[in-house]
């Protein structure tokens, strides 16, 4: 089943300056389940996608829809995970993944079990009332993808979730996220300009072009390992890798 | 307190040589600092003493800590707690008054973008204008009394208190904003869950401020017109020569001014420790 559909939309942007095609007849689609990323030349308007599909910024003209409903408005159907984990300090560990419920004016017994349950599922009982600065960032980084399921988004957006951390943390972060994303069978939309990070986590790969964005190509890394770690090291990964970062450079120069 | 030292030393005594004298180093530092501090006090208090008693200095002009602490209990028999009483009395008036209403203004420009452009210029201006030339017109509008004295206070505090919680406001992480705009949060849910907890200890270091300017204020004011208050025995002391009561207002005013920051402080700490 689709959860997430782009139809030929179009995103122009207008300024003081003039006004700028950011994304052209952009249309592709999410199937549940999938784990798709989304990787292009910086600037190309990767994160303007992710804020159209939360409904933070409408498209100038063509359809977005998730779970077969336009967006119009952020809904509760998305999660959308930030390049920064923006815990709020003065929020203990289990208030701050409460967050959305909260926000949705709905927290409720099950909430509360839930979020508990997904904290010590994946190591972070013990901190439940700690705070944010008592974590260390990989855990902080797992307490925002926990604050971002812990009200039933059907598609997580992932903007370059592991860049504000150092090299070793975010290998083993982004085995975390992965398997937590997969435990949980959620459909993931990643966006990227890290491409080994890519086709390590990705089932399918799309490359933008040089904006205004549109799709340049597609690919479906089938790397069969249990985890972006070890599908890192499997030797199709290098091919793979080339593949992928040949059809980004060649725009890029 | 003794029990209390007693229970360290022995803990002091279990712990690691370095970690001891690391400890040790520390409290020596802190009780190095308290001493300079009470001997600068001390020398002070004595060379004014010394140079007013050998005549060098003439103590009918500058006064002297004998004269003031004679000063001090002759007024005690009369009506300081009045004088006292009226002054606090403006002053926290005028702090509590200047506080909310720079941080109603506050909450509404940040609510609204076209308010803060349109009103900017406005604020800017305001903010340098020095407030005592609003005297007269004060004076006019509030009559001589204490309301025309809170009316200077708050026009004194509110500018800048306005212009600091505003700050704080604005300074806003963009990322958490985006974060509960995703999850549907209304602009209401925003500023409660998100903005205002974290500007907290931006509205302490404001209040913290408002007690040394509405100090300004309602001495300022009672400068102006008054018929009692602190601010009013020390022009009155001026203009018949007696030194020794304005120095006494003074001193008095001094630690006044200090107890309202140590209690702002105590806020801090019980914020702080909150987080």
């Amino acid at each position: 089943m689709e959860i997430l559909k782009f139809e030929n939309v179009c995103l122009t942007y207008q300024t003081p300056q003039g006004q700028t095609d950011a994304i052209k007849n952009l249309s592709f689609s999410v199937e549940e389940g999938e784990f798709v990323a989304i990787v292009g030349p910086s600037g190309c308007g990767k994160t303007t996608i992710l804020s159209m599909i939360s409904g933070l910024l409408a498209p100038t003209s063509g359809i977005i829809e998730v779970d077969r409903r336009a967006v119009t408005k952020p809904m509760s159907s998305v999660g959308y995970m930030l390049q920064k984990d923006n815990l709020f300090e003065w929020r203990t560990i289990l208030k701050n993944v409460l967050l959305g419920p909260e926000i949705q004016k709905k927290i409720s017994k099950d909430d509360i079990d839930y979020a508990k349950n997904l904290l010590s599922k994946y190591g972070l009982k013990d901190f439940e009332n700690s705070y944010p600065r008592q974590l260390s960032g990989g855990m902080r980084q797992r307490v925002a993808l926990i604050r971002t399921l812990a009200f039933h988004p059907k598609l997580l957006l992932l903007d370059e979730p592991f860049s504000a951390l150092d090299f070793q943390t975010r290998l083993a972060v982004c085995d975390d996220v992965y398997a937590i994303i997969k435990e949980e069978n959620k459909t993931a939309l990643l966006v990227t300009h890290d491409i080994s990070e890519a086709v390590a986590v990705a089932d399918r790969i799309i490359v933008l072009s040089q904006r205004p964005a549109m799709v340049k190509s597609i690919f479906t890394p089938e790397l069969d390992a249990p985890s972006p770690f070890k599908r890192r090291s499997l030797p199709e990964f290098s091919k793979w890798f080339d593949a992928v970062w040949k059809e980004v450079s060649y725009d890029e120069g | 307190m003794t029990k209390d030292k007693r229970k360290q030393k022995i803990k002091l005594k279990e712990l690691p040589v370095a970690r001891q004298a690391y400890l040790k180093k520390i409290r020596r530092d802190k009780i190095k600092v308290a001493v300079l501090q009470a001997v600068i006090l001390v020398a002070f208090l004595g060379l004014w003493q010394l140079l007013a008693s050998t005549g060098i200095i003439d103590d009918f002009i500058t006064s002297s800590p004998i004269r003031i602490i004679k000063m001090f209990s002759q007024l005690l028999s009369q009506d300081i707690f009045k004088h006292i009483g009226i002054t606090l009395l403006e002053c926290v008036i005028g702090f509590v008054v200047s506080g909310l209403l720079g941080f109603i203004i506050a909450v509404g420009l940040w609510a609204s973008d076209t308010a803060r452009r349109v009103l900017e210029p406005y604020i800017v201006t305001l903010n340098s204008l020095p407030k005592i030339a609003l005297g007269p017109i004060i004076i006019v509008w509030m009559g001589a009394g204490m309301k025309a004295i809170v009316t200077m206070t708050v026009l004194i505090c509110v500018i800048v208190t306005v212009i600091s919680v505003l700050a704080g406001f604005l300074a806003c992480d963009e990322g958490k904003i985006l974060l509960m705009k995703s999850m549907g949060a209304s602009k209401l849910q925003i500023f409660f869950k998100l903005v205002l907890p974290n500007s907290l200890p931006n509205l302490i270091s404001v209040l913290k401020i408002n007690v040394g300017l509405a100090w300004v204020g309602t001495i300022m004011g009672e400068y102006l017109v008054s018929s009692a208050g602190l601010g009013y025995l020390i022009i009155y002391g001026g203009q018949v020569f007696k030194l020794d009561l304005v120095m006494t207002s003074t001193v008095i005013l001094c630690v006044l001014a200090a107890l309202m920051y140590l209690a702002v402080a105590l806020i801090e700490k019980k914020v702080a420790s909150k987080r």
